[in-house]
């Protein structure tokens, strides 16, 4: 193996932003026809190495050589020259353009001036036929799901003729099958000779298809590994850097009286197409419901139509028998609603707002933070102060800009105002994506206080992992509708990756 | 089997670096406070960008004039100089002189009286993240409604006259509300249907000059005594009272006497500043106040910010885009109302004269800073009563202003290039919001 | 679920419209009628049902008093009963529907074409009108709207908004007419020469305009709202500055625009001849180009990149294009056009240059550009929505017509509005537009 000329070496990479050092003395080798797995946890850094590999970032010191000649890579064409292709984790695609056009787009064939139509769509078939990656060449890549669109991706690095991939996260839209096929592709492309570079955190994927581990923390390379000689646990240790409980700790659930009760609601995508048809769901006080799914089945516009953010067309929402269908977000928030939004920095926050302006975001009309027609700063400060401190915000001041923490911190801002209020029911979309280990075991500990003292709790996740470890019960949505509703305890990884799939299995029992 | 590392990272690789790392626990930088905050403070440094932004722009002006000076009025030189000097002049008054400061000042206040409540008008659109363009077409509004109020009110009524305590609140409202309801249109169709108020409130701007066109040269309110086209003076209790001022025969005036607060027979002390400065002053006090102290200026500023978290968390963007808008024309609205019933007294079809544009200068170099706008109004006001006196002594044409404001607008909305003519270190920070895209 | 939707207030204001017009029609022709007894005119027909509009179609190139080859009559007020009514039963169909997205656009033009067509008639009864030449000044007067729609399609399907080319277009006019005039003195040259010498000095002033933009915008990611307001502040103080210290003391042997340039054959058609073959050259250029742009758009590695950059500029940088080069460049494109647009104003239509001359056609060109939905053929559409309202604006001012001309010249800003807010809502602009790319 020694005498192998590696694809990819890298020796010595650091890279540092200010205050941080993203990546430090990083060194390792890319062999022909390997699946390398980098693991890392989130800031470890996989990134930003990636990023320095693609010619996006340029490294502070460091050498790369490809094909054992040293090279300088300073942007995407100059690695793909090279042959160093890459799949972003939120794909480099263009919508509105057909697969065909993407593909072709900045290698594009001319005849006469034109793009020459016919030869570029014959050059996407063969390809397409030799990967096995099935796409239909003219449709518009924003008509199709992120699976095919994940497969347009690769095509278009394979169409540049590139050796080695580096697929950044490329499991994190897909079901369990779906990304067991991706596996599949990813061996098939090993054995004609291409190298992959597999980052993720997820230690089951990277036990099933990696020939090799690489352990990323803090910018450091702490540790390879064999993938026949590790297992789960071995692996989080040294990403994690400290053993790790596997289980959020909770306590069996006491479900009381049903809170929210969803009845045939229906609503439309902005493009007018029906994304959620006929969802019908109960959550009891002091239970989670968790809603497992693939991202883009509707959950989104499930707990917008919920919380008010868009019209439902079709259905009934009612909070403790009350129907809330047709009310105004601020009037759903009065009846004792938190709702921690999936797109943190986009919605959940103003991010050129203070912390303490952030955390009254939802109240700052009432008492005692306005007062007849004017604000009262004191108040203001006095319940930012206390919110701070309870909900462990690790920031300089309260008078800090929001958009200046780290994600973890800003979740912690958000969860804590959502909970300060006196509430019957939480929403909690993709709490914890993002976000740092400290912060995710805080938040998820939360979560199950809420419930604890008798909140409504719905969860909504694309990580399955985390709808297992939180939920009482389950419910599958696929294609906008719920397809099975399971207690925790029939809910297990392979039958609801089957639902997410939207594989029906025998009889699912209706919890 | 749970796995507690499911968090994803769900950076996309074009976000600023800092994010990139997200560090445990660990606030990112503890020495930036924010600058939009429950608490303001005023940054100095931050007035040097704009400071260095207009002395630069007046630099290339005078380089414009420099060589573009006409022969005939004497050396290149001689002629920047002059014309300079008579911009001081106009605007200061010529301090070898002492008699003639009063005037000019007072023309200077008059000057900026409607920066002021233009200017802030548009910062208030700027605010909430709309670009009111439109200023211009409320102003003229808002002058069509204020003085048709000033005219005609006691004779809809049945009455000769009013007192003025009732009279002239009424035709300052007329014209607060004509502007805000010229306002108001586009910021319902730009709730409510997403037509750009960019574009909307410039197509309004031209309905309202043929409005006045047709109101004023061929129709109802055009003055049959007045040999140019323009309305009937406004009644005596109806205007704004000049602080200082001769005693107009009221034949001059359609008849109408208009009292100063103070009169006086010396004509050093004939001052045209007029009672509408008060008004602008004081709705720079309540826009300020109304942003930075009640919750109504809260939601303002959130929909600017960031309209999704605003819709979120609770806030209406309908009704707070509506009511921004309709407040920003009913400021523009005011200053037309100024315009009439305090220094013109009547309506001519010609009347604002580029207001509107100006005042998008005035609200970038301000910052959209409520408090900000006075002295950048001041400095705009200045320079427009200064045009005057250049052009007479140098030959240089009063567009020249035009240029350097539009060159004041560049150096302050880039203000990257101010930084690095003059290497100034970016603080951080204090990027404002402007607008938001056509379909957003 | 709501009760008052786009379709709905759309429909509402078809009817009223409609309504407002009948009415309209029918008291002005009755007083019409009562005033021309009284004179005791011997044209008053017996009932107002008695108004006739005369559409007739000349022989091109004729002498006047040449019988025209077609004459079209149509019953005045039954012609616009008979539309209005149309329109009704349309908004009412909306109404009652309230359908999503389809067919609202499609009423909005539909509403706008049939009141300029029934105040055209309006205005004609009991005369006649050429409807060559009206439709002949339709494409005349949409050459400025259909380049300034082009340069903002060039401009913002690459990511950048462009409020710039009213700035532009009127900086062009200026120094392009201003060439002209010096061109002209200089070789003491009459004739079309310095004319056409001032046409390319205006289409590069729109391009060093437009790269000001550019510059603004992209390389120091100012606003690009307000950079295109820059534009537009400085075109207005350069101009009048230009204007007033040098324009109007010249003196130039050039006094004329450019000439007619009927094409031979073709411009002998009947009707066909006088709208399209019988132009001035920049009206030519504006049709050919619109062709050529939507061909370059939608077939070439040029449009297709454009495209990419203006939706995904990421994508497009990762696959080695260069995002804010490209963008600079379209930009500057969409400068020359709209410079072309300002050589129209001082070159074409007339040899002069005024203050402001361009009249705020340039916002109505992006409007244009919205309302096709940022695809050239569609845009040019929308241009010829827009011009009707200013040829016909034009064209009613010689009849004796029941509206003073005020409210006649507010049409097209009028039109303005109501496209936009009836019809953004479903025109979906390039993702990226506005957002400066940094990567």
């Amino acid at each position: 193996m020694n005498n192998v000329i590696p694809a990819l070496e890298v020796r010595d990479i650091t890279k540092r932003f200010p205050g941080v050092l993203a990546n430090d003395h990083i060194s390792f080798t890319l062999l022909p026809g390997e699946i390398h797995a980098f693991l890392g946890e989130n800031g470890a850094g996989k990134s930003t190495l990636m990023n320095i590999l693609y010619g996006l970032y340029a490294p502070d010191e460091g050498q790369i050589f490809i094909n054992g000649e040293a090279v300088t890579i300073r942007n995407p064409s100059d690695a793909i020259a090279r042959g160093l292709g890459m799949v972003h984790q939120e794909y480099a695609l263009v919508d509105t353009l057909t697969v065909t056009e993407n593909i072709i787009l900045g290698t594009e064939l001319q005849k006469n001036l034109l793009i020459d139509r016919k030869r570029a769509h014959q050059e996407v078939e063969r390809l397409s036929q030799e990967y096995g990656l099935i796409v239909p060449p003219d449709s518009l890549v924003g008509d199709l799901p992120v699976g095919v669109q994940q497969r347009v991706e690769i095509l278009k690095a394979l169409y540049r003729r590139v050796n080695m991939l580096i697929l950044d996260e490329p499991t994190a839209v897909l079901t369990p099958q779906e990304a067991d096929d991706l596996f599949r592709v990813m061996r098939e492309l090993a054995d004609q000779g291409k190298s992959i570079i597999f980052i993720t955190h997820k230690l089951r994927e990277v036990l099933a298809v990696a020939d090799r581990i690489t352990v990323l923390r803090r910018g450091k390379v702490v540790g390879s590994a064999n993938p026949h000689e590790s297992t789960e646990r071995s692996l989080a240790a040294m990403m994690v850097g400290r053993e790790v409980v596997l289980q959020v700790e909770k306590g069996p659930a006491h479900p009381g009286e049903v809170v929210l009760e969803v009845e045939g609601l229906a609503a439309l995508d902005d493009r007018g197409v029906q994304v959620l048809n006929d969802v019908s769901l109960e959550v009891r006080a002091g239970e989670v419901l968790g809603i497992a799914g693939v991202q883009g089945n509707g959950q989104t516009e499930l707990v917008q139509a919920i919380t008010g953010l868009q019209p439902a067309s079709h259905g009934k929402v009612r909070l403790k028998g009350q129907d809330i269908t047709a009310l105004e977000p601020r009037q759903i928030t009065a009846k004792g609603v938190a709702y921690i939004p999936e797109d943190r920095k986009g919605t959940g926050l103003v991010l050129d707002y203070t912390i303490a302006e952030n955390m009254v975001l939802s109240t700052y009309y009432k008492p005692p933070f306005t007062q007849g027609l004017t604000l009262k700063e004191e108040a203001i400060s006095e319940h930012a102060d206390e919110l701070i401190e309870t909900f462990d915000v690790r920031t300089p001041s309260q008078l800090t800009a929001a958009g200046s923490l780290s994600g973890g911190n800003q979740q912690k801002i958000i969860v804590a105002r959502e909970f300060s209020r006196d509430n019957v029911l939480l929403i909690a979309s993709q709490p914890t994506r993002g976000i740092d280990v400290g912060s995710i075991e805080f938040i998820h500990k939360s979560i199950i206080a809420q419930r604890d003292a008798g909140v409504a709790v719905l969860l909504v996740s694309a990580e399955l992992d985390e709808v297992l470890s939180l939920a009482d019960r389950v419910a599958v949505m696929y294609h906008g509708s719920i397809v099975a509703t399971l207690p925790a305890a029939e809910a297990t990884r392979e039958r609801v990756g089957l639902l997410m799939a939207g594989v029906q299995q025998e009889e699912t029992t209706n919890g | 089997m749970a796995d507690p590392h499911d968090a994803k990272d769900h950076r996309d690789p074009d976000q600023h670096p800092q994010d990139v790392v997200e560090q445990p626990a660990a606030p990112s930088d503890p020495t930036v406070p924010a600058t939009k905050g429950v608490l303001r403070s005023i940054r100095w440094g931050e007035l040097l960008v704009p400071i260095l932004a207009i002395f630069t722009a007046i630099l290339v002006g005078a380089v414009i004039v420099f060589l573009s000076a006409p022969a005939e009025k004497g050396s290149r030189l001689h002629v920047t100089w002059e014309a300079f000097k008579g911009l001081f002049i106009g605007a200061f008054g010529n301090w070898a002189e002492p008699s003639t400061i009063p005037n000019a000042l007072s023309g200077t206040l008059v000057e900026s009286t409607p920066y002021i409540l233009a200017g802030l008008a548009v910062a208030l659109g700027f605010k909430a993240g709309l670009f009111n363009i439109g200023a211009e077409g409320q102003l003229l509004i808002g002058a069509l409604t204020a003085v048709s109020i000033g005219v005609w009110l006691p004779g809809w009524i049945g009455v000769e006259s009013l007192p003025a305590i009732i009279h002239l609140p009424l035709a300052v409202l007329g014209g607060f509300v004509g502007g805000g309801l010229w306002g108001a249109i586009p910021g319902y169709l730009r709730a409510k249907t997403g037509a750009h108020e960019v574009i909307t409130t410039i197509m309004l701007n031209y309905i309202a000059l043929r409005l006045i066109d047709y109101m004023i040269v061929s129709g109802p309110m055009k003055d049959p005594a007045g040999s140019a086209p323009r309305t009937p003076f406004v009644q005596g209790p109806a205007i704004l009272p000049q602080f200082v001022g001769v005693v107009r025969d009221p034949s001059l005036t359609g008849g109408n006497t208009y009292q100063p607060l103070i009169a006086t027979t010396s004509s050093t002390w004939d001052l045209r500043v007029h009672a509408g400065l008060l008004i602008a002053l004081l709705a720079v006090v309540f826009v300020w106040w109304l942003l930075n102290r009640t919750p109504k200026g809260f939601e303002i500023k959130t929909v600017g910010a960031n309209p999704q978290a605003a819709r979120y968390a609770g806030m209406s963007i309908v009704s707070t885009t509506v009511l921004t808008m309709t407040l920003s024309g009913g400021l523009a609205g005011l200053a037309g109302a100024g315009q009439v019933l305090g220094l013109e007294h009547n309506m001519k079809s010609v009347f604002s004269g580029g207001l509107g544009f100006d005042s998008i200068a005035i609200a970038l170099l301000a910052k959209s800073n409520p408090i900000a706008i006075i002295p950048a109004a001041l400095f705009w006001g200045a320079l427009r009563q200064g045009a005057g006196a250049m052009q007479i002594r140098s030959g240089i044409s009063i567009n020249l202003i035009n240029i350097i404001q539009a060159l004041v607008i560049i150096f302050v909305a880039a203000d990257q290039i101010v930084r690095w003519i003059y290497r100034i270190r970016r603080e951080q920070g204090g990027q404002m919001v402007f607008t938001r895209g056509w379909g957003k | 679920m709501r009760f008052i939707t786009r379709a709905r207030a759309v429909g509402a204001l078809g009817i009223v419209v409609s309504l407002v017009l009948m009415l309209a029609v029918n008291a002005n022709l009755s007083t019409k009628l009562a005033e021309q007894r009284a004179a005791g005119s011997a044209k008053a027909p017996s009932s107002v049902w008695g108004y006739v509009s005369q559409l007739y179609i000349p022989e091109p190139k004729t002498p006047p008093g040449t019988p025209p080859v077609a004459t079209i009559p149509l019953p005045t007020l039954g012609t616009v009963f008979f539309i209005c009514v149309l329109l009704i039963a349309a908004g009412a169909f909306l109404i009652a529907r309230n359908p999503e997205r389809r067919g609202i656009g499609g009423y909005v033009s539909a509403l706008i074409g049939f009141t300029f067509f029934v105040l055209l008639i309006w205005a004609v009864a009991g005369d006649r009108v050429d409807l060559a030449d009206t439709l002949s000044r339709v494409v005349r007067v949409s050459t400025p709207l259909g380049l300034g729609a082009l340069a903002g399609l060039v401009c913002e399907r690459s990511g950048v908004v462009n409020i710039g080319i009213e700035g532009m277009m009127l900086t062009g006019a200026c120094f392009g007419y201003i060439a002209a005039l010096v061109v002209g003195n200089w070789f003491d040259a009459a004739g079309q020469a310095p004319v056409w010498f001032g046409v390319l000095i205006a289409v590069l002033t729109g391009g060093i305009m437009a790269a000001l933009h550019a510059l603004l915008s992209i390389r120091f990611k100012i606003d690009q709202i307000i950079s295109g307001t820059v534009i537009n502040i400085m075109a207005v103080g350069l101009t009048g500055y230009l204007r007033s210290n040098f324009i109007i003391k010249y003196d130039s042997p050039v006094k004329k625009p450019l000439n007619d340039l009927p094409i031979p054959g073709l411009s002998d058609i009947p009707l066909l001849g006088p709208v399209l073959f019988n132009h001035k050259p920049i009206t030519y250029m504006m049709l050919l180009l619109v062709l050529i742009m939507h061909v370059l758009l939608f077939r070439t590695v040029w449009g297709l990149r454009t495209r990419a950059i203006g939706e995904h500029p990421k994508a497009a940088d990762t696959v080695g294009i260069k995002v804010n080069r490209m963008r600079f460049w379209n930009v500057v494109i969409g400068g020359f056009l709209a410079g072309l647009a300002g050589a129209w104003f001082a070159l074409e239509v007339t040899f002069r240059f005024d203050d402001l001359m361009t009249n705020g056609q340039g916002f109505i060109a992006l409007a244009a550009m919205i309302f096709g939905k940022w695809t050239p053929l569609g845009a040019y559409g929308g241009a010829l929505l827009f011009s009707s309202a200013n040829a016909l604006q034009l064209k009613v001012q010689n009849y004796d017509f029941a509206l003073a001309p005020q409210f006649l010249q507010m049409l097209p800003y009028v039109v303005t509005i109501i496209v936009l807010a009836g019809v953004i809502g479903k025109a979906r602009p390039p993702a990226a537009v506005g957002e400066p790319y940094d990567h």
